[in-house]
């Protein structure tokens, strides 16, 4: 009886899971090889991506630092002439004309897209949907578009270049951003609070007002901010429309000057003054924008701290 | 008790008004914006018909104007960059969600969106004033060297070139496909990772077995959005593609695509030049809106909205 094992048939299965074991084993060194080799890679991957960036700090840093003085951030530009080549003056007037248009932008952008915001997280409806859609694809069209609409409808009845058409430009581009971001941290509200309110007997405007908005600060504000950043930055839009200034105003019915557009015409300038200033001039603008953009981490980080 | 709910909620009535109002303030400035592209466009339209698309010639003040050149040369500065920044894209998203240390993570993505908050011209500083030099020196003879000089890399070296739009594009839709492949990769759930591990699949074999294949979508959608940017970035490669209107001979061919062409052109035009670049807006406007109202579609699908 205890021989009758042996005169079983081979088992299919057992000899296959056998061999797929022995095959393994084999198999086993290459693969965790050929394995690990890969995750190296994709870390490589990474690393390689921070290059241009560490590239592009380093340029600016290298390039941009030794133009940058107290008069050169705070005084008119200057046409360089055959005898004075190197004077170029300074960028007070684009920082100044940078400031006007992103803030003016923003204040026309702010509260219109807040209250977008606020339709689109309040509202159940086809129309709400469509408008999301709208808003999505508005974030992706290339900025110079706008360019020609502040072109057709400001520039064109004016008959003169001004910083409005930049605004009008910049606030439009804006919009759809701060709208979008506005709506993702109005639906961050729980429903609890809002329901809590509207059981107390407060209307919907009072909740939006007295609840939503306040419990949905931080990402609002961090929209806004990083909104603020990016358009800072624009240059297709108001290249087409602003036209060029070179003395100080913040009337934005006349032409204006802003950094990167100065960055942009100093680039391809046929004074060698002017072409080493260009760094100078996009330092200055990319120190404005990540005071922005890391600024609004930092509120909201800080926000959400102090209230649980 | 009634009469009361009633009477609140008609005094609210103002605040729905606001809401509604400005939402609809706001279709109207984008159904202005489309019809000011399309009304500038519409002489040229008129005029040329056809021949804006296919026309191969663009000359700008006196015409022909025909922008094959300028859509080829749009779209093969958006392939490179897409050659380029899709495989060291989704590299950088698996290695953040799956490989660099937890501590190192938030400061690893930070980095990237840094990436994504420096302004255009910035790089199209540096586009020229480092990389031209590099690709004089090291890149193109490298390029040249490999194929004997062959197409795709041949004729002369100067630096400007689709090849430089590419790669500068490139580095700009890169956080773009970062960010949005990271944010579809995170949905993929557990139980298949840890299912494929448990089938005794290797890290990497779960990573393109299992991973990439179940975020498909999502990640489609990604490099869309990205493909979406490239296609409109404009003063970046204004400044380093050389602004001329030719259909390219090889990668090394100065160039113009059809968003560089309204920003270097605009300036100077008049008349038939103003409509016809408008023509141009238009076409980038049709085929940005189609290319992003694709990729949201498949990211929204990707992250399980509806």
């Amino acid at each position: 009886m205890t021989d009758t094992l042996n005169f079983l048939p081979p088992d299919p299965i057992l000899e296959r899971r056998e061999k797929i074991q022995r095959r393994a084993a084999k198999t086993l060194r290459r693969r965790t090889i050929a394995s690990r080799a890969f995750l190296v890679m994709l870390v490589g991957a990474f690393v390689l991506a921070l290059v241009p960036l560490g590239s592009v700090i380093f340029a600016l840093i290298e390039k941009g630092v030794s133009s940058i003085t107290w008069n050169f951030l705070r005084t008119l530009p200057h046409q360089p002439s055959l005898i004075a080549q190197n004077d170029i003056g300074g960028i007070g007037n684009a920082i100044e004309g940078t400031l006007v248009l992103d803030g003016l932008a923003g204040l026309v952008a702010i509260p219109i897209a807040l209250l977008i915001g606020l339709y689109l997280a309040e509202t159940l409806s086809r129309s709400a949907d469509f408008l999301r859609r709208v808003i999505e694809i508005m974030t992706g069209l290339p900025s110079i578009l706008l360019g020609v609409f502040a072109y057709e409808y400001v520039v064109v009845p004016m008959k003169t270049f001004s910083g409005l058409a930049g605004i009008v430009a910049l606030s439009v581009l804006m919009v759809p951003f701060i709208a979008k971001a506005s709506e993702l941290a109005f639906r961050g509200v729980p429903s609890s609070l809002r329901e809590a309110g509207l059981a107390l007997g407060a209307r919907p405007s009072r909740v939006a007002r007295g609840i939503i908005f306040p419990a949905a600060l931080p990402g609002v504000i961090t929209g806004v901010l990083l909104s603020l950043a990016r358009a800072m930055g624009e240059t297709a839009p108001i290249l087409l429309v602003i036209g060029a200034s070179g003395t100080w105003g913040w009337n934005p019915l006349h032409q204006m000057s802003s950094l990167p557009l100065l960055t942009y015409n100093y680039s391809g300038s046929q004074y060698p003054s002017e072409r080493a200033a260009a760094w100078g001039v996009a330092l200055t603008l990319v120190v404005m924008v990540m005071v922005l953009s890391v600024g609004s981490r930092l509120v909201a980080a800080r926000m959400r701290r102090e209230r649980p | 008790m009634a009469e009361r709910i009633r009477l609140s909620a008609t005094s609210d009535r103002p605040y729905r008004f606001l809401l509604r109002g400005t939402a609809l303030f706001f279709g109207a400035v984008i159904v202005l914006f489309v019809w000011s592209v399309v009304h500038t466009a519409w002489p040229a339209i008129q005029t040329f018909g056809i021949h804006l698309i296919t026309g191969k010639t663009w000359v700008p003040g006196t015409g022909p104007y025909g922008a094959l050149p300028l859509i080829i040369d749009t779209l093969l500065t958006t392939a490179i960059a897409l050659v380029i920044a899709v495989p060291v894209g989704l590299a950088s998203a698996l290695a953040l969600l799956f490989l660099i240390p937890q501590r190192l993570r938030s400061a690893s993505s930070t980095l990237i969106e840094l990436l994504a908050a420096v302004p255009s011209v910035v790089y199209g500083l540096w586009g020229l004033w480092f990389l031209i030099p590099w690709l004089n020196k090291t890149l193109d003879p490298f390029l040249a060297g490999i194929t004997g000089g062959r197409w795709p890399f041949n004729g002369a070296q100067e630096g400007f070139s689709v090849l430089l739009a590419g790669i500068v594009l490139s580095i700009m839709i890169l956080p773009t496909i970062v960010a949005i492949s990271r944010d579809v990769i995170s949905v993929v759930p557990k139980d298949l990772i840890e299912g494929g591990l448990s089938l005794g699949a290797t890290r990497s074999q779960v990573l393109t077995h299992v991973v990439l294949p179940s975020a498909r979508t999502g990640i489609l959608g990604a490099i869309a959005l990205g493909a979406g940017r490239a296609l409109g970035e404009t003063i970046a490669v204004a400044m380093v593609i050389g602004s001329n209107p030719q259909i390219p001979h090889s990668l090394f061919s100065t160039g113009a695509t059809l968003a560089s062409t309204i920003a270097t052109e605009f300036g100077e035009a008049s008349g038939n030049t103003g409509s016809a670049l408008a023509a141009l807006a238009l076409m980038l406007m049709i085929i940005t809106a189609s290319v992003n109202a694709g990729a949201r579609v498949l990211t929204n699908r990707a992250q399980g909205h509806v």
